[in-house]
């Protein structure tokens, strides 16, 4: 066939740059810590940079908090929790939690753009998946706070008193909400540690949190590295631990706070399988890997990083799976048609190379999308992994970035196998239009979350965590109450 | 560490790839076309509607929207199909075809007015020799409800009043009752009448309820030797949606795969807004790709739509909205 596919006489829409702007974040030079409801300076004055990923720009100066600082918080939550908080109705914590979520709507487009600055993700997804979920579950959770005894945990379930929550970079404003909303809910106060490469958000938050009038102390918010966390961890006057982010740290915390009266639970890291049989429904399931592994450039802990393929469509989905791959729009984060945006920071960047590198040298077939990346920034072309086997590094590790490893299976027992075989056990997707066979693999799968026929879908109605490596305790639903109340 | 080669992907890949040569399936019986259809994938209606709306936020934005809007505008099969047209109706409505915009010579004329049978010749003697085409809807349009001989006969009269393309109505009752050979059958009567007469197959997806059946009435259509597959007559409360489009280009992109053939789609009822038109346009972009992206393979039926591309063509120049008197109504 001679014709010329690739161009019409009108010539193809090859979109112009539809960029937001990035005065709407409205940054202000430098942050400080979020104590006692104000901005306070570190005692010990020392400030770090918080770099936009995309072009390695600073953006604001933020306040590293040191154990000293921690403790202020920690002291600051004690008193809000004894003299306030504890003493504050239902009723009362559900007129705060929904006057915050009205906020974050408010204060949508601002925060969207602060957080595709801050993080590199899209903005589409910030405005269309962050902002939107992170308002939705404190409406969510605004609902519980007077309904505790409702619950299903007997009556009156009392709160745990002050919470420590540690953040992670890859949602870090839904992060906080997930926190925040249901240990507020319950009753709790909260100390927040949002992480170094992404604390932006969170301190837009603080100005939410003064601005819906919440009483001082009930949230402090503390910026850092990972020496902040610590200190938070170990800090005697708190109540819980609430953590997400990688399995090693996670491990760690659980050794420090083991034989401490404090309660855990860890949202960990994961190695999704994407289970693709023949039967299921093509075009959508196409949508569906691309959504699972290239959502937020795949800075997911439950991405679908593995693909598993019935092996008598596997060619074929190869095919138009790569295709889909390379249509990906990949570049300014702010622009409103880019899918994928940038990698977070220059460590994860050389992480994904580092196992991408393993996967060429253990011998899987290596596709990378011929996209152009930026010059400057942290950047990784969406790449495919065919010919994947069970042992290698990259179906084994946690690559935490736009990279997908596919392999193949017979039978549904053998999918199962390979699925689970696993230290993770995070999220599972499973892809038929035979509904029997859906719920006979979902049975057998050992992972927290399993979607069938979509992927990467939240909902703060909808209990998330993980089994095994992947940490344990809930968050969203009923279910995410227990991890913030005593029973 | 050793570094294997990098096999990039293509822009070849990228685009829809075509067979070495022509084929298509041998659909002899309606076994044989029950088999077929059943072997196409499902649709899951969730995903389909997700992905609808994710590619409805793209943003058009300066020469990107400018020739977009031109496009649409070359794309328009401007359409009156009332009880009540008149010739001087139509008149209007085929010189406003030629040049949608008098002050402007640089607006691309429409693709075609849509007419009733009856119409076509008035419409046929107004436009002469401008390359704008009659398109008539025929077989007892829009409820295809008569008989075989008659739809026919409506056809036949169509073309030979100088129609250049027929929109026909698919038996949805047929359909729906699982009668698909008769369904093919009919189409291929048309397309037999129709001879060198372009033909757009309207599956009415807003009868025919799920996307599943859309995809295999599609193929259906297809397999009949349709030209366009189109989505509504416009006559049913449910007209033409984008997730139904996403549909059918997906099948126009699996059908070209299979068989070389690249049949157009025409989305019709109800794409009022020039925002609307730029979103099926992106749909078809990112779904079968530029070689859609032309009259020849991608239609619009509408009447009002035309005068809000006109409008926002003229904004996106001056800066400024005019009223929107400053174009004519019909």
């Amino acid at each position: 066939m001679s014709e010329d596919l690739t161009h019409s006489p009108l010539g193809s829409l090859a979109y112009d740059p539809a960029p937001e702007s990035a005065s709407i974040a409205h940054l202000r030079a430098s942050y400080g810590l979020f104590i006692d409801g104000e901005f306070t300076d570190p005692v010990a004055h020392e400030q770090f940079t918080s770099l936009n990923p995309a072009n390695e720009e600073p953006l604001a100066s933020v306040a590293q908090a040191s154990s000293a600082d921690v403790d202020r918080a920690v002291v600051a939550a004690r008193r809000a929790y004894d003299n306030v908080w504890s003493k504050t109705t239902g009723a009362e914590r559900s007129k705060y939690l929904f006057r915050i979520a009205r906020l974050i709507q408010e204060r949508s487009r601002e925060l969207a753009v602060v957080e595709t600055l801050d993080n590199g993700k899209p903005i589409r997804e910030s405005r269309d998946v962050d902002i939107p979920l992170a308002a939705a579950h404190f409406f969510y959770y605004a609902g519980w706070a007077d309904k505790l005894d409702f619950a299903g945990f007997g009556p009156n379930p009392q709160p745990l008193g002050v919470a420590g929550q540690i953040i992670p970079w890859n949602f870090p404003l839904l992060m906080a909400a997930w926190k925040l909303a249901p240990a507020l809910a319950a009753g709790n106060t909260c100390v927040l540690k949002p992480a170094e490469t992404t604390p932006l958000s969170a301190l837009v938050l603080a100005e939410i949190l003064q601005q819906a009038d919440l009483p001082p102390g009930v949230v402090n918010i503390v910026t850092g590295d990972g020496s902040t966390g610590a200190a938070l961890v170990d800090h005697p006057g708190v109540d819980k631990i609430a953590f997400t982010g990688s399995t090693e740290v996670g491990r760690m915390i659980q050794q420090r706070v083991a034989s401490s009266h404090k309660h855990l639970t860890l949202e960990l890291g994961g190695k999704g399988a994407n289970i693709v049989f023949e039967d299921a429904p093509v075009d959508e399931m196409i949508e569906g890997i691309i959504d699972g592994i290239f959502f937020n450039q795949g800075h997911v802990c439950c991405a679908g990083s593995r693909l598993l393929v019935q092996e008598s469509v596997a060619d074929e989905v190869l095919r138009r799976l790569l295709r889909r791959v390379d249509q990906l729009r990949v570049g300014d984060p702010l622009d409103k048609n880019t899918d994928v945006g940038a990698i977070n920071s220059a460590p994860q960047l050389a992480r994904i190379k580092e196992l991408t590198a393993y996967g060429e040298a253990e011998g899987a077939t290596r596709y990378t999308s011929s996209c152009a990346l930026p010059d400057k920034g942290y950047w990784f072309a969406p790449t495919v992994f065919a010919d994947v086997a069970q042992s290698h590094r990259i179906a084994r590790e946690e690559i935490f970035g736009p990279v997908l490893s596919v392999l193949t299976f017979r039978t549904p027992e053998e999918a199962v196998a390979k699925a689970n075989n696993s230290n993770y056990g995070l999220a599972c997707g499973v892809w038929s239009e035979k509904g029997s066979r859906t719920l006979w693999v979902a049975e057998r799968l050992r992972a927290g979350v399993i979607w069938a026929n979509t992927y990467n879908r939240f909902d703060p109605t909808s209990p998330f965590g993980g089994v095994r490596e992947s940490g344990f305790g809930r968050e969203g639903g009923r279910h995410g109450l227990e991890a913030y109340l005593n029973v | 560490m050793s570094t294997a080669p990098l096999r990039l992907v293509t822009s070849d890949e990228r685009s829809v790839q075509l067979p070495s040569r022509t084929r298509l399936p041998v659909v002899e019986s309606e076994a044989q076309l029950r088999a077929l259809l059943a072997s196409l994938s499902g649709v899951d209606a969730v995903g389909a509607e997700a992905r609808a709306a994710k590619l409805a936020t793209r943003s058009l934005k300066k020469s990107t929207k400018l020739a977009a809007l031109d496009l649409a505008i070359s794309m328009v099969d401007l359409t009156t199909l009332e009880g009540a047209d008149t010739p001087g109706r139509i008149t209007s409505l085929c010189v406003k075809a030629i040049r949608p915009d008098p002050r402007d010579a640089n607006v691309p004329s429409v693709a075609a007015v849509c007419v009733y049978p009856d119409l076509v010749a008035h419409a046929r003697s107004v436009l002469g020799s401008s390359r704008v085409k009659v398109a008539a809807v025929a077989t007892a349009f829009p409820s295809g409800r008569a008989m075989l001989n008659v739809k026919l006969l409506d056809v036949r009269e169509a073309v030979a009043a100088g129609a250049d393309e027929i929109d026909m109505v698919i038996d949805r009752g047929a359909f729906l009752s699982g009668r698909v050979g008769q369904v093919l059958d009919e189409i291929l009567a048309v397309k037999e009448v129709c001879g060198s007469t372009h033909l757009k197959v309207i599956l009415e997806t807003g009868e025919l309820m799920t996307y599943d059946n859309v995809r295999r009435a599609s193929w259906i259509a297809m397999l009949g030797g349709a030209d366009f597959i189109k989505t509504s007559t416009g006559k049913v409360t449910v007209s033409s949606t984008l997730p139904a489009a996403l549909v059918m280009l997906e099948a126009v992109r699996d059908f070209a795969e299979t068989t070389g053939q690249l049949v157009g789609v025409k989305v019709a009822g109800g794409i009022r807004s020039a925002k609307d038109a730029l979103r099926y346009l992106v749909v078809v972009n990112e779904t079968v790709g530029a070689a859609w992206l032309t009259p020849d393979r991608f239609r619009f039926g509408a009447s009002s739509l035309l005068n809000d591309l006109l409008m926002q063509r003229l904004k996106q120049r001056r800066g400024a909205y005019v009223r929107p008197d400053e174009f004519s109504g019909d």
